[in-house]
């Protein structure tokens, strides 16, 4: 199978994020995942958007949110850009840790690592954070 | 049709809050909220949680859970969780929250505990 790549953007809303959630999820249809693997990717990529929306951008609705989807034989990758102040995911709380069992809020990235093979942070050059996430076939 | 229904039963003073749809980011969390509050509004402290038909939840709907829970047990009342599917039981234990929730698979079970 060859590479395939598809790209596009949302608007920093909530309710823009089931929509691009659908796209990422029949793209990965059609690079042959299957239902399991999917239910994963549509997690992972849900939390990511919802980090990128709300954290990043903070609802900026002048910012975007950039998706980029690349499909090989052997992964899926899965870009997801913002344009906000950016953050140091190593100083990000556990959630598991018992002080922190109660809160609200801090488990999006917990969920990402646990649906996708790789989830890799960066500071983008020109502001912003992009998160990358792979799932192998 | 909303992202999650809420019905809600009574058995005695416990209500049960049937769910059915998915405990997202957005409006299914805000739906749970709502009610929520709206219950502990009217005094009903002892709240049952049937998440049977709930085939989604995300870190959000997780978080909700987790404040609807705090939000009571400060009211001095108490939530439990009824028919939780793998999916939902698989993130819970991901994020060690099956050590917080009461958990039950019957919903006599899970009546008669708040006794």
């Amino acid at each position: 199978m060859g590479e395939k790549e598809t790209k596009f953007s949302i608007s920093s809303k909530i309710e823009a994020i089931d929509e691009a959630v659908q796209k990422a999820t029949v793209f990965a249809g059609e690079a042959g995942f299957g239902d399991d693997a999917l239910f994963g990717i549509d997690m992972a990529v849900r939390e990511a958007l919802a980090n990128a929306v709300k954290h990043g951008n903070k609802l900026d609705a002048n910012k975007n949110v950039e998706i980029t989807l690349v499909s090989s034989a052997e992964a899926l990758e899965i870009l997801i850009r913002d344009f906000g102040e950016g953050f140091d995911v190593e100083e990000v709380p556990d959630p598991t840790n018992p002080e922190n069992l109660l809160k609200a809020s801090g488990r999006g990235i917990l969920f990402m690592h646990n649906f996708v093979d790789k989830v890799e942070w960066k500071r983008h050059a020109e502001g912003g954070m992009i998160v990358k996430m792979t799932k192998n076939h | 049709m909303a992202e999650l229904n809420i019905a809600e039963r009574q058995a005695g003073d416990i209500t049960i809050l049937d769910m059915d749809g998915k405990v997202t980011i957005g409006e299914g969390s805000v739906a749970l909220r709502n009610t929520i509050r709206r219950l502990l509004g009217e005094g009903k402290k002892k709240i049952l949680l049937n998440l049977g038909s709930v085939g989604y939840i995300d870190s959000s709907g997780i978080g909700e859970l987790v404040s609807s829970f705090t939000a009571v047990n400060k009211e001095g009342g108490s939530l439990k969780l009824l028919n939780l599917t793998q999916k939902i039981q698989d993130l819970l234990a991901i994020t060690k929250l099956l050590t917080v929730f009461d958990v039950f698979e019957n919903e006599g079970d899970a009546l008669s505990s708040f006794d």
